[in-house]
């Protein structure tokens, strides 16, 4: 899922003080998964930005709903009765919501209240960790099915550098060196010498770094 | 803060322990100040955020929660999910510039009658010397 975080309070006061009248607008694709951008969590940000009203004597209106999806058009088309009723829209979704929103309704003031941090996966309740980078090339059955390009630091495909130390990465000892994990993994498997075979610099083309990308499948366009 | 000041008060009792105490308060002909409103629940694991927010968005003062003690939950963890959320809400309003004491947990136990209604008139106390959230 795409794991992002809620912006900070002061943030969202910020954007939205001189608007009176806002939607709190949910999606309950990966955001509501992540539980930063569900229905939950619009009444909670509706309900906080109504205290902070209160708390400053000024007089506003804020709504919440959610959508099933910010990120197909058919599910964007669904607020088009109600948006022009508010001032100002806040995100929730990740950031493909504000913009999809912002395209349909260029009108419409709407504002991101949440950070899209990375794809990945809840590893506990409450804690989510990055499993891909979206390099638009998967090789993870390489590395015994782990993703170096997400994982390390230095998304190295021909081994660990000096950093690892100990199982960890030298950026911090919270994170985990995954070329240590990579080779305790094909250990065990007995598949370790797979890993001598050399990985070529890997082309980037396909990744962020070749321009903002496209998909098209023919087979389902109408 | 004027001594008129009468603070909104809501109060999520755990129905186990805390209600439990109620009785034993009221066994004791102790009551709780009338300016204490009282929400009992199942457990108060299942004080949702939302919850302890909604006071505050329609005039609450303060709020608080009385549960458990930490090891006596019927439902093991209600209490410990229950401080969680409590101190989440703190932050929340510390980014609001809302004294974080306005909210706060208690750990009763079933026969702590007089602890009932000690925490309500502690809660009294702090929330009436804050004042109201409105700022000034």
């Amino acid at each position: 899922m795409i794991v992002a975080e809620q912006k900070p309070i002061k943030e969202i006061l910020e954007m939205v003080k001189d608007y009176n009248k806002i939607l709190v607008l949910g999606c309950k694709g990966c955001v509501t998964v992540c539980n930063v951008g569900g229905s939950k969590e619009a009444a909670i940000l509706a309900s906080t930005l109504k205290i902070a009203a209160r708390k400053n004597g000024k007089k506003i209106e804020v709504e919440e709903h959610t959508l099933e999806r910010q990120c197909d058009p058919e599910y964007i088309d669904e607020i088009k009765d109600m948006i022009d009723d508010y001032d100002a829209v806040v995100s929730i979704a990740c950031g493909v919501g504000p913009q999809f929103l912002s395209e349909r309704y260029p009108s419409a003031r709407v504002f991101p209240g949440v950070d899209t941090k990375f794809m990945g996966g809840a590893v506990e309740h409450g804690i989510w960790s990055e499993r891909c980078a979206g390099c638009g090339t998967c090789v993870v059955h390489h590395f015994g099915g782990l993703c170096p390009i997400a994982r390390c630091s230095k998304s190295l495909l021909n081994g660990p550098c000096g950093g690892s130390s100990n199982g960890k990465c030298e950026i911090s000892k919270d994170v985990d060196c995954i070329w240590d994990i990579i080779v305790r993994r094909m250990t065990e498997l007995g598949r370790l010498e797979e890993l001598l075979e050399f990985v070529p610099p890997k082309s980037w083309i396909t990744a962020r770094d070749g321009g903002p990308r496209r998909l098209i499948r023919e087979e389902l366009v109408l | 803060m004027s001594d008129n000041f009468k603070p909104k008060i809501v109060a999520f009792y755990c129905s186990n322990c805390a209600s439990s105490a109620a009785s034993v308060a009221e066994s004791m002909n102790k009551a709780l100040p009338d300016n204490v409103k009282i929400v009992q629940v199942p457990c108060t694991g299942r004080i949702e955020i939302l919850h302890l927010l909604k006071p505050f968005e329609e005039g609450a003062d303060g709020v608080y929660v009385a549960g458990c003690q930490e090891d006596s939950c019927q439902y093991v963890t209600g209490i410990t999910k229950a401080a969680k959320r409590v101190a989440y809400v703190k932050k929340t309003l510390e980014q609001l510039d809302i004294e974080p004491e306005r909210i706060n947990i208690y750990n009763l136990s079933a026969g702590k009658g007089q602890a009932f209604v000690d925490v309500a008139l502690e809660m009294n106390d702090i929330v009436r010397k804050l004042g109201p959230v409105l700022s000034e």
